[in-house]
């Protein structure tokens, strides 16, 4: 279980400071897949490098706490401070863009026995590897390429195998399928659910497509403006949004088939009154495991 | 009854490779489409990357040459053996829209040179004409003259420069505009006031759009045809709806089953103890 408390995170640029997660108290249990919606701006890449302790400059961490509840690779518990060495291990991150992620110039297999402090025999570990890799259903010769011989497809479950060879107890995914075609996503969402349930960790996973979140999730994280406004079970999120963003996301893009467009006047009445939206950091539950912010005060409206 | 855009026999073959063992890689292999209408329309081009639907835009752009067949736009033939036009022509009947707005115009000149110079350049107008033009094409796109005045690619959201670019390609009053992957780069709850714009444009100005997408769900909201392009072949044809709802060929029907939705999931999720 993940606890974040009155999390704040801020950037320094050019003198001004702007705080891009502004306030996030969460619980985020064990087991399951969390999804992450809002638009660009409004901070969840930002708490994304937080949790995994990305943290450099001009970033800087102004407030609250992380408890991560995780037990490290030598036992003791994961904190802020030392999350950094649980990287791969305990912890790992799927970037955006991530099948641009590998090292150009270095073969693949080189990059599995890379990582500092794994078994030390790395023979061993290249034949693990290349099991593992046949089982995301990539060619075992594949291990052997460099990463511009792969498709942008197979780089990305490359990616994916090197997140989760050492079956870390929490794998971050910033927008992993972004940039890849409808059936090369789905492959790679299908691969992701099925070692999720192998493996029985926790998956945060960041997207902009609520069709995305909605096949994939347990629970549905929904941020704007550095704030959240909902948070719930994703079943219970669809069927009844509570805020008019997160209606608003849901309602955004056509379906094929449906023809009442109900989104596409939803996302034109959104288009521009942002203010409205805002909320206060607190939230309420107003159903068992679903939670809502408050509209933000007017005063806090008008400094904004 | 005129027609509003038809290839004949197009193919595109690129090398890859070396001078000495270069391999050849077709783009486009055969590609016949015809859409005659009275109306205005908005074709829609979808498939992966790679099926060739970006070589397709680019040739009725004239960026590409054939290396067979023609394309005909607006009973012109534009691209291809017997194209007529010239440069200035072909541009006031043929306008782009390109997928990032921020690598279309240059960060280091303000955007409403573009829209100026495109009013003089292309649609031949003096000073006050220009001013007046780009003032309606803002217009048109929900913008004012002030708001772009000057300004900066920087200054701008994804979503207003790509109204920006929209514009720009109003001005020489072109009948058809070619937009590749216009709202991939763009937050997916700001994409509906672009694609609503086409639409609007469609009905009450009388554009066509030729709309590049892999994104179905868009194609299926605004498309009257929709051409479904794999490996630079078009497998499947037809007007957009009824194509989307009844598809005959497996590769629509694996691109439309590949959707994720947010009615019925792909498969059961297991419930977790909370």
């Amino acid at each position: 279980m993940i606890r974040l408390n009155d999390l704040k995170i801020s950037y320094r640029i050019g003198g001004r400071t702007i705080d891009a997660v502004d306030g996030v108290t969460l619980t985020i249990p064990d087991n399951c897949v969390v999804g992450i919606a809002g638009e660009s701006g409004s901070g969840k890449s930002t708490l994304m490098k937080a949790i995994y302790g990305d943290i450099q400059s001009p970033m800087s961490f102004s407030r609250g706490s992380i408890d991560y509840g995780l037990k490290g690779t030598d036992g003791k518990p994961v904190t802020a401070e030392n999350v950094r060495k649980e990287w791969f291990k305990t912890i790992s991150y799927i970037p955006q863009s991530s099948m641009n992620s590998l090292n150009p110039v270095i073969r693949i297999r080189e990059q599995f026995v890379d990582f500092p402090g794994t078994d030390s025999d790395k023979k061993r570990v290249l034949e693990r590897a290349r099991a593992y890799i046949g089982k995301l259903g990539l060619p075992p010769e594949a291990m052997d390429s460099y990463p511009h011989q792969l498709s942008g497809g197979m780089r990305q479950r490359m990616m994916i195998a090197l997140a989760t060879f050492f079956q870390p107890e929490l794998i971050i995914a910033d927008e992993p399928t972004t940039a890849l075609d409808v059936v090369v996503q789905k492959d790679i969402l299908m691969l992701l659910m099925e070692l999720q349930e192998e493996m029985g960790n926790t998956i945060l996973v960041v997207s902009h497509d609520m069709g995305v979140h909605y096949q994939v999730t347990h629970k549905m994280l929904i941020m704007y403006a550095g704030r959240v406004v909902e948070y719930g079970d994703t079943d219970s999120v669809f069927a009844d949004p509570q805020h008019a963003y997160t209606k608003m996301l849901i309602d955004s893009l056509p379906t094929i088939g449906d023809d009442s467009m109900r989104g596409v006047i939803a996302s034109q009445a959104g288009a521009g009154g942002d203010r409205a939206y805002r909320v206060e950091p607190n939230l309420i539950e107003v159903k068992p495991g679903h939670f809502v912010a408050q509209p933000a005060r007017q005063k806090e409206g008008a400094l904004a | 009854m005129s027609v509003i855009l038809q290839t004949e026999g197009l193919n595109k073959i690129y090398r890859l490779g070396g001078f000495m063992r270069s391999k050849p890689i077709q783009a486009l292999n055969d590609v016949n489409i015809t859409v005659e209408s009275d109306k205005p329309v908005v074709i829609a081009v979808v498939g992966e990357s790679g099926s060739g639907k970006t070589t397709l835009a680019k040739t009725l752009l004239r960026l590409e040459t054939p290396t067979s067949g023609r394309a005909i736009v607006y009973d012109q033939v534009v691209a291809g053996q017997g194209a007529i036009p010239s440069k200035k022509d072909f541009l006031g009947l043929v306008q782009p829209i390109f997928q990032n707005p921020f690598e279309a115009f240059s960060r280091y000149r303000p955007v409403d040179v573009y829209l100026e110079e495109t009013a003089r350049r292309v649609a031949g107008m003096d000073g006050i004409q220009a001013e007046n033009a780009v003032t309606e094409a803002l217009k048109n796109v929900g913008l004012s003259y002030e708001e772009v005045r000057g300004k900066y690619t920087a200054q701008f959201s994804g979503g207003e420069l790509q109204r920006i670019s929209v514009a720009r390609a109003l001005i020489p009053d072109p009948k058809l505009i070619v937009a590749d992957e216009p709202v991939s780069m763009i937050d997916a709850s700001r994409r509906m006031i672009i694609i609503n714009l086409f639409k609007r444009l469609r009905d009450e100005a009388g554009r066509s759009f030729v709309y590049i997408t892999h994104d179905l769900a868009t194609a299926y909201y605004i498309s009257d045809y929709v051409a479904v392009m794999n490996k630079g072949r078009v497998v499947e044809f037809g007007p957009a709806r009824k194509v989307m709802s009844d598809p005959k060929h497996d590769y629509t029907r694996l691109l439309l089953s590949s959707i994720p939705t947010t009615t019925s999931r792909w498969r059961e999720r297991k419930r977790i103890a909370s």
